[in-house]
């Protein structure tokens, strides 16, 4: 089995391939490209992202990258990450970005000055490990607690139109969608790849998943 | 709901892990990767490695010490000392850091966290404030591993690197650190009031009340700590069934 990392110059793709090889069974191989035909090849693609969505969707597009990965997103496995789960969206306020327009919906920031229950200031960026609600189920959530911490550090969040895409919630100042599901995509706003044992299970679930 | 985190920090000097008293007087602790792993089983929710020499040498084996921890461990790890230029912070970015934390380059060229923030993006970019009480209420910047006093006072040093970029502040009371006898509560509490980013609280823990008082007094998003959790003398499962019971939100 084949699993590329979609190398487009943003993020930590070593974490996470070095996470997904400690799941993943030793005849497959994880490779971390930006190539095309590389991804067309993989039997699984995964697409981080970390920084700025302008620029993340600069580098992407600059690399040739949007028909393969769209392709993929349409056939195989295809798990995204933080800005790589933000860039399927339509747009993203973040710099008036437009997104790769996979899944109907925006992505927001959260407010500056927000309030938790306990009336304590919530900051932005939305940093640490925080609760991971499944509202349907689905395969990447097997042998994951509901209510599971994941690790998550980001200032933006996904509003997808169709709640119905919605995979799984969280609590930050309002609920927002943590996770979403599309036929065979699936992707998070957490960081499996640092989430210690839960990311671990989550990312093992992907590699095993039969969409 | 957001869990306060808890930090155990890896001082390290030529590929070992040390703990010195008010910046002084280093003592062995062991070997950074095994210290890790230990700390990842306890169920920290970070780990923070300061790289105290940071010569030229010293950052090629601080390279391989954060690769080889990437490689088994699975949580944020946050990398210091002697961070000096975008370069410098892709390396560690590379090497498997998830944030780089920069203090004495901020202070001395302010644009490198505009410029590191705008290229990696803040949520990887932590700002080391040493600070020490001056007056009642006011607190200096040192640099230099604590040994030169900036001209900066520390809120409007904590809320102008907001300004330039930063994700994270990263807060040493250098009249606490090593002490054991508590955070600078009023410290902390200043500063994270003063800033809608994360601040951590660091210097002066010795029990683990002084963990809980850093949240709930010092109104810290995290906590950082050393010689605790070095010595055996708590783990960090214990510091954080501790702060549970004081009614701290934590990841157990």
């Amino acid at each position: 089995m084949k699993i590329v990392v979609v190398d487009y110059g943003m993020g930590n793709l070593r974490s996470v391939a070095k996470a997904i090889e400690k799941v993943a069974s030793a005849s497959a191989s994880v490779l971390i490209s930006s190539s095309a035909a590389d991804i067309q090849a993989a039997d699984r693609v995964v697409v981080p992202g970390q920084g700025a969505m302008h620029d993340c969707m600069h580098e992407f597009l600059s690399r040739g990258l949007r028909e393969a990965v769209f392709a993929a997103a349409q056939s195989k496995p295809f798990l995204g990450i933080c800005v790589g789960m933000q860039m399927l969206f339509d747009h993203s306020e973040e710099g008036d970005t437009p997104g790769l327009g996979f899944i109907p919906g925006q992505v927001r920031r959260f407010a500056d000055g927000m309030a938790g229950q306990d009336g304590a200031r919530l900051k932005v960026p939305h940093m640490g490990w925080n609760e991971v609600n499944p509202v349907l189920p689905h395969p990447l959530w097997q042998g994951i607690e509901p209510g599971a911490r994941f690790y998550f550090v980001h200032s933006y969040y996904c509003q997808p139109t169709d709640s119905a895409a919605t995979a799984a919630t969280t609590d930050y100042g309002l609920r927002f969608t943590s996770a979403v599901a599309q036929a065979n995509i699936f992707a998070v706003q957490f960081h499996p790849e640092k989430s210690a044992t839960a990311g671990l299970q989550l990312l093992s679930n992907f590699v095993s998943w039969q969409p | 709901m957001l869990a306060k985190r808890i930090i155990p920090c890896l001082d390290v000097t030529a590929g070992r892990v040390v703990k010195g008293v008010n910046f002084l007087e280093l003592r062995d602790a062991g070997d950074p990767v095994e210290i890790a792993r230990r700390y990842d089983e306890q169920g920290a929710d970070e780990l923070t490695f300061l790289d105290i020499t940071a010569s030229s040498d010293a950052r090629d084996i601080m390279l391989h010490i954060v690769e080889q921890v990437a490689n088994q461990v699975f949580i944020p790890l946050t990398v210091g000392g002697g961070v000096r230029s975008v370069a410098d912070v892709r390396r560690l970015l590379n090497a498997g850091a998830d944030k780089v934390s920069m203090n004495s380059a901020a202070v001395y060229n302010p644009e490198l966290v505009a410029e590191a923030s705008g290229k990696v993006g803040n949520q990887c970019i932590v700002v080391a404030i040493d600070a020490k009480r001056i007056a009642p209420g006011k607190w200096g910047v040192f640099t230099h591993g604590g040994r030169k006093l900036t001209e900066l006072d520390a809120i409007e040093w904590a809320q102008r690197v907001e300004k330039l970029g930063a994700g994270e502040i990263l807060l040493t009371s250098m009249d606490r650190d090593g002490t054991k006898i508590g955070f600078d509560l009023a410290l902390v509490r200043a500063v994270s009031d003063a800033v809608n980013i994360p601040v951590i609280a660091s210097g002066g823990v010795g029990n683990l009340q002084h963990l809980a008082d850093g949240v709930i007094e010092g109104r810290a998003d995290a906590v950082l700590a050393a010689s605790i959790f070095h010595y055996g003398e708590h783990t960090v499962r214990e510091a954080k069934e501790y702060m549970r019971s004081h009614g701290v939100e934590v990841r157990l």
